[in-house]
């Protein structure tokens, strides 16, 4: 084995669609394992909402980039003896190899899978040579890179074509083609992103198969799973719906194409874990199969394996990489066996991803070959019907899943009149036929309407037995719904095929309660089964367990324990992700130090929160009211904690404990006090505490005469939100009306909250923790961009740099009159805005927000810990508002628009963003340069587009133009833009917009990458231009040129870059510990202490 | 569908449907964890007389396939399930397994908690028990599991196979032996002689390079005809290969004891090491009985290690061309990783015939 003293780990960076919350799961399992070693860590990663970045994993953490350029700064000071590239997704994977000869200047040693792997796996040419080596086939496919090429290769090849782009995460710039003019369409955009791109046979309804594949440094070889798509080829694997194991394949399909996977995997000395995806051809007699890739790294595939077996992949693929053989490993989950086994599973599992499409205007529903998706959710169940539906709920857009499916459709395809059958049988055939992120429901609605299997598969080319099974469901639907009385013997089938009591209560139109009570007096229970990776044939020593309806349960007495059971965030989503999960480990991990025992209940397979080893039992669960009951009921808990996984399991508070269930911290009733509109504001009213006008209103005149009142414009929202968007501010009458035409279901159940929007205000936050209702912490932090911009993609200075003390103190004493009202005892959020020294309060929520990672770890006091304590009862030492710290951090949003094609990147009040990154600074200008760098802007070279919207904009950019052109960027600007330039004695170059079609065009110069930064500022309270400068923003996202829309955050980059540029600042390489050290001699530490 | 039981020696009972053939049935209750490969399990004649668990909750998704049969019909005297498949789906299918166990007259006792059952037979080990129609107390079960059940499963007479051109014969002992066997030696070019498990191979006629002892059901113990037989094949310095029974065989010739093990080994993910090399492999297994180790005498050697309970795997002879493997080289169901098994035998073949 090599003598390792210190080995760096390259973390993903901020969340971005194709690179999710897996990598958290892969780096911290990574860290455990060298720890486990006595190898000191150091790791880099932006992501300040990771587990992997608290403390206790890694020795060293430096929030900076995951960029050669800063990698190579933090080795030469660092100096590790090695390396591990394959934990952090692509964007690792891409820095490694761009650092190759240096790492070999250094001597520094590449764990794992040897870098000629990795590039042979990278290369489409090279790949294929090397399966050809072996007689291993892949698809047809010819690499080019110019867009003749690519024309050519597909006239070669045939029609239609797959092009995919090498050296990319999550198929990024990829799509089918079926004739040339489509080809160059594909080729031309996906040229942009990558060097070098792929002309592929494409191979329509073959079956897509994945298998697992782990490789020691001697050649001992296992898979240890195999998944199968339910989506046919042409689908993103993580755009579609998976299994595991595979369902439909003979022994001899399987084993082939598991033979295959060793030879190849041996072929290319992989060491560690990789993965391998194959199509099948459904319709031949011998296996017909073509190698589509090989991963050489941990995936999101990876860690779905991992959750759905047990089988701890990335703690065995780091301890491989050090050189340790599989034999030599245990089955942590036995701690008996041996690593060197596959796992044999007893259940199945379903992913179904999560898309957000909704909150994206100007975009389809259509899936194919580039990621869209922003989350995805795992079921386990004893048959396929239970794990399905599951899943259905569990990606929480409607609590009744596939029960509701003619609902949703109409609610999303409101042009379609589904009642006319004709029209509403051609939609949902049309929606079955072309991949889109509601064909399920369209399948249950057509077999609900007697489309048969067959049909379905001919026109969707999903295998037969996934439509039978969905068949089952919707038969049963009808038997639940027809049944004049429901036995036990029905019951208890309608729940073995996963449906929930809410949904059999909806089919029944009758209420959740009474089917509860019935399954209760029938004995209809659900039992608790372990995944143990060897169906049962040795007995497991971890507590991963799930619940089914299929099995009959044995009744047992449950322990007397301090159990605590804690909710965690569920499916990733725009708006609720990784930060969540932060905060469910950091409170089980201190319950835990206090003796409790834990048990958390999630069900999103890219979570820190769901490994083997975070709490004593694990529930791979719903987050549903039922389930959670159910778990309760069985586990008998001291209590529940659901401040800790976002306003999913917040919202679950009241009914929990109407139910009888102990809700520990703040009182429920309380929580609701917050989130009631009515009640929050008849708080706040007798606290005094200024809140904007609003009013909920179901009239479409009164909203009209109420708007007239405040004045335009106003803020307008559906009280009642099915599944996110419909936000929206509305400017002046015009945009009302449009607004509540759109607004399809306004009525006495769905009114819609009007409130007046402040323009120009500051927005402040503060995360706090209190304990009775004494506040014990509080983090303040200040937005960048001025109200109106989402606060999830807002960029957060903390501490505050540009606050009023006044303003400080008022906030102060807000915070503090709130927690005492609500006598709060946990974690809670306030968000205010902030105009001339008056503060008002727009939001409040008693839950840990999205923020509180950042809060913690910049600050050093670790929210979650103190707020455990406090929803424990314990006494908790108060600690001082940190407002003057010698650094600074700041937050920056992750964008991931290029994946969601033509959706426009404008800056709104509805959340966009999918990630942040956090970073340190002597100055909120270093911290805010190294945070966006962080997320993938690059600072420009030469030249820069200017197009300042309105003449208000103009004026208030002209000094950083002036800026600009004194550090010598040459400028390029949009017609009036460039006239106010020159009269301001600004030289610019005039470019025409995209739809004046006049050159020298903005599109030509953005394609022939000619401008280096786009500064784009819409008035945002003129429609017109929205539109107009559309076209810029998604051609600079459309060829990967960095944009900026907000005012108040190009000001402070220019700012920031004019610094820099003129060495006022730099980016030093200092870790997290370097920033803290200064304070840990003032002892902010250990503030606990026990009262009892 | 009909209500059915599940009653295991020890009065333990799990309630189910009967499908399949309406009848009842006894066995040996034992449970396999592979999760693919079902109608390769089903015809395995080694589960001859066993009430075969699976441990996968669905079973029959992709039918029954007839290219995917070890032998003509099903050995099992009932299988248990959680859920069959009723509307399977591959090109393929001939049958649903419902229909194919209707076919071969097996009950098949479906929606009873194998898992369940499964960690009963891991804590107990297995034992007897039947499938009935009602809830019956007081049975007289026949326990078979240690006699010699070889006879039963095996072939009444001599067969020869062979496709095409062959480049030599090979002996084949049948004691239940699974068509894959014979697909590995004819995929070689090897001719196969198959005989009766007690057949004198000194009355074959056919010259053969080599012998083969097939896997089987039962107690090793009990097929003393055959162990006397290969005694003398060993002492001939004939090649000889050994696979499940057929490895226990050889060793019980070579003197050594075998024993029954608490609940098998039965499932297509069982790891061996090696021990000459260190080299590791995932197996293919079907066992109830196995070779001690300690008691293998000079000059045989343990060849194969579980990774997992250390037993033996496999036995080779320091002097003679003597292998066996308590695993399944064939594959079908389960992983193809130790094919070569079959290579290594033929160049043993190969050796002995040029010496």
């Amino acid at each position: 084995m090599p003598n390792l003293k210190k080995v760096i780990l390259l973390g993903s960076g901020a969340l971005k669609i194709g690179e999710a919350g897996e990598f958290d799961y892969s780096g911290s399992q990574a860290l455990k394992s060298l720890k486990e070693e006595g190898i000191k860590t150091v790791l880099v990663n932006p992501n300040i909402a990771t587990i992997q970045t608290s403390k206790g994993l890694a020795d060293k953490i430096y929030f900076l980039p995951v960029s050669a350029e800063f990698v190579e700064k933090i080795i030469l000071k660092e100096k590790p003896d090695g390396i591990l590239l394959s934990f952090g997704g692509q964007t690792a994977l891409n820095c490694g190899l761009e650092l190759e000869k240096f790492l070999v200047e250094e001597k520094i040693k590449i764990l794992g899978t040897p870098i000629e792997s990795i590039k042979v796996t990278e290369d489409r040419d090279l790949f294929k040579q090397k399966l050809k080596e072996i007689e291993v086939k892949t698809a047809r496919s010819r690499a080019v890179d110019s867009l003749e090429e690519a024309i050519r290769a597909g006239e070669k090849i045939g029609y239609p074509v797959l092009i995919r782009s090498g050296f990319s995460l999550g198929g990024q710039g990829s799509g089918v083609a079926n004739n040339s003019s489509q080809l160059e369409k594909i080729a031309k955009t996906s040229l942009l992103h990558s060097p070098q791109i792929l002309i592929e046979e494409y191979l329509k309804g073959w079956k897509e198969i994945e298998y697992e594949v782990v490789r020691d440094i001697e050649g001992n070889t296992i898979t240890v799973c195999n998944m199968e798509n339910m989506d046919p080829m042409g689908v993103h694997t993580g755009e579609s719906i998976v299994v595991a194991p595979s369902q439909t394949l003979s022994n001899k399909e399987y084993h082939v194409l598991r033979e295959i996977a060793l030879k190849t995997i041996n072929h290319l000395k992989i060491v560690g874990e990789c993965n391998i995806q194959y199509a099948l051809n459904p319709n031949s007699a011998e296996v017909d199969y073509r190698v589509i890739e090989v991963n050489a790294r941990l995936s999101r595939s990876s860690a779905l394996a991992s959750k759905a077996t047990g089988y701890p992949l990335a703690f065995v693929a780091c301890k491989l990489g050090l050189g340790y053989k599989l034999r030599e490993l245990k089955n942590k989950v036995t701690q008996a066996t041996c690593a060197f086994f596959e796992p044999a599973l007893d259940y199945l599992v379903v992913k179904i991803p999560r898309w957000d499409l909704e909150k994206f205007s100007k975009t389809s529903f259509e899936i194919g070959s580039s990621m869209k998706s922003v989350g995805e959710v795992m079921a386990i169940g004893r048959n396929f019907e239970e794990a399905f539906q599951k899943a259905n709920r569990m990606i929480g857009l409607d609590q009744n899943g596939l029960v509701s499916s003619s609902n949703r459709l109409k609610q999303k395809y409101p042009g379609t009149n589904f009642k006319i059958h004709e029209e509403g049988l051609q939609k949902i055939i049309n929606l079955i036929r072309t991949p889109n992120s509601h064909r399920v429901l369209a399948i249950v609605e057509g077999l609900k309407r007697g489309i048969s299997p067959q049909e379905i598969n001919k026109i969707s080319h999903i295998d037969e037995w996934f439509i039978y099974k969905i068949k089952n469901i919707t038969d049963s639907m009808k038997i639940i719904a027809d049944s004049p009385r429901l036995d036990k013997e029905s019951l208890a089938k309608a729940k073995s095929l996963g449906f929930s009591d809410k949904q059999i209560a909806v089919l029944r139109k009758g209420k959740e309660t009474e089917i509860e009570n019935l399954r209760k007096e029938y004995k209809v229970l659900p039992k608790a089964n372990q995944i143990d990776t060897l169906a049962a044939e040795y007995p497991a020593e971890t507590n991963y367990l799930y619940l089914t309806y299929k099995d009959k349960e044995e009744p047992k007495e449950a322990k007397e324990n301090k159990k605590i059971i804690i909710l965690g965030s569920g499916v990733y989503r725009i708006g609720s992700s990784v930060e969540f999960d932060w905060c469910a480990v950091s409170c089980a991990l201190t319950l835990k130090k206090l003796g409790y025992q834990t048990i958390i209940i999630n069900n999103n397979p890219e979570t820190v929160s769901t490994d083997y080893d975070i709490c004593d039992k694990l529930y791979f669960e719903e987050l549903s009211f039922e389930t959670v009951k159910s778990i309760y009921e069985k586990e008998k808990p001291l209590g529940i904690i659901v401040a800790m996984g976002g306003q999913e399991s917040n919202n679950l508070a009241v009914k929990l404990s109407q139910a009888g269930l102990k809700v520990l911290g703040t009182d429920p009733a309380d929580i609701n006090r917050a989130e009631d509109r009515y009640e929050f504001s008849q708080l706040l009213q007798n606290l005094k505490i200024s809140q904007p006008e609003w009013k909920q209103l179901t009239e479409i005149e009164e909203i009209k005469k109420f708007t007239e009142e405040v004045g335009y414009p106003v803020l307008i929202r559906p009280s009642y939100v099915l599944s996110g968007s419909a936000m929206n501010v509305a400017l002046n009458e015009k945009d009302l009306e449009n607004y509540l035409q759109e607004a399809t279901y306004i009525s006495q159940d769905h009114p819609i909250v009007v409130s007046k929007f402040i323009t120009g205000a500051k927005e402040i936050e503060a995360d706090a923790v209190a304990y009775k209702g004494e506040i014990k912490a509080t983090v303040i932090g200040e937005h960048v961009e001025n109200a109106g911009v989402h606060s999830g993609d807002a960029t957060i200075v903390v501490p505050p740099q540009k606050i009023y003390i006044e303003t400080i103190n008022k906030i102060k004493e807000i915070v503090s009159s709130i927690a005492r009202s609500l006598n709060i005892s946990g974690p809670f959020n306030i968000q205010f805005l902030a105009k001339d020294n008056e503060v008002k309060v727009i939001e409040c929520n008693l839950r840990a927000s999205r923020s509180f990672p950042f809060s913690s770890k910049i600050t050093g006091i670790n929210l979650i810990e103190l707020a455990t304590y406090a929803i424990l009862g314990q006494q908790i030492l108060k600690q001082p508002i940190p407002l003057d710290l010698d650094w600074v951090g700041v937050k920056a949003p992750q964008f991931s628009f290029f994946r969601i094609k033509g959706a426009d990147p404008i800056l709104k009040v509805e959340m966009a963003s999918t990630g942040e990154a956090g970073c340190f600074g002597e100055n909120v200008y270093e911290a805010y340069l190294k945070s966006i760098i962080s997320t993938g802007f690059k600072l420009p070279k030469e030249s820069i587009l200017l197009s300042l919207g309105g003449e208000k904009n103009k004026i208030r950019f002209l000094e950083q133009a002036l800026m600009l052109a004194e550090l010598g960027y040459k400028i390029y600007a949009t017609h009036s833009t460039s006239k106010f330039l020159k009269q301001k004695g600004i030289a610019s170059e005039k470019l025409y917009k995209i739809h004046e079609q006049n050159e020298p065009n903005i599109k030509t110069f953005l394609e022939e990458k000619k401008i280096d930064l786009v500064i784009n500022i819409t008035d945002r309270f003129f429609k017109k231009e929205i539109e107009d400068d559309y076209m810029i923003r998604r051609g600079a996202i459309d060829c990967n040129t960095p944009l900026l829309t907000d005012l108040k955050a190009s000001k402070l980059f220019v700012l920031a870059l004019s610094k820099l540029k003129r060495g006022e600042i730099s980016l030093e390489i200092k870790s997290e510990q370097e920033y803290h050290q200064a304070e840990t001699k003032n002892d902010i530490q250990p503030p606990l202490f026990s009262d009892k | 569908m009909k209500s059915g039981y599940l009653i295991l020696k020890d009065g333990t009972v799990f309630e189910g449907k009967i499908q399949g053939c309406q009848k009842e049935t006894q066995g040996e209750v034992v449970f396999t964890t592979g999760m693919t490969g079902y109608p390769e399990t089903l015809t395995d004649p080694s589960y001859y007389g066993q009430i075969l668990t699976f441990t996968y909750p669905l079973i029959g998704n992709y039918g029954i396939l007839k290219e995917a049969l070890e032998s003509d019909k099903i050995h099992l005297s009932g299988v248990v399930v959680s859920e069959i498949c009723e509307q399977p789906s591959h090109y393929n299918c001939q049958f649903s397994i419902h229909d194919w166990c209707l076919k071969n007259n097996v009950p098949v006792l479906t929606d009873i908690d194998t898992r369940m059952l499964t960690e009963k037979l891991r804590n107990h080990g297995t034992i007897i028990g039947g499938i009935f129609f009602e809830k019956k107390k007081n049975i007289e079960f026949k326990d078979v599991s240690g006699e010699n059940l070889a006879k039963h499963v095996s072939c009444r007479d001599v067969e020869i196979y062979a496709d095409g051109e062959y480049k030599k014969s090979v002996l084949l002992y049948d004691c239940g032996v699974k068509m894959s066997i014979i697909r590995s030696l004819l995929k070689r070019k090897i001719r196969v002689i198959k005989v009766p498990w007690d057949y004198d191979h000194k009355k074959v006629v056919d010259k053969f390079d080599g012998v083969l002892i097939s896997n089987g059901p039962g107690d090793p113990e009990k097929v003393t005809a055959l162990i006397e037989r290969v005694k003398e094949i060993i002492e001939a310095d004939i090649p000889i290969l050994g696979i499940c029974l057929g490895n226990q065989i050889l060793a019980l010739s070579l003197g050594a004891k075998t024993y029954k093990l608490k609940f098998g080994h039965r499932s297509q993910n069982q790891p061996v090491m090696d021990l000459k090399t260190q080299r590791c492999y995932i197996t293919s297994q079907n066992h109830g009985f196995a070779v001690k180790q300690e008691s293998l005498p000079k000059d045989a050697k343990e060849w194969f290690k579980n990774l997992n309970d250390n037993t033996c795997e496999g036995i080779y002879h320091a002097k003679k061309p003597v292998l066996g493997v308590q695993f399944h080289p064939e594959a079908n169901p389960g992983p193809t990783d130790t094919n070569w098994i079959f290579d290594l035998f033929l160049e043993n073949i190969d050796k002995h015939a040029k010496s």
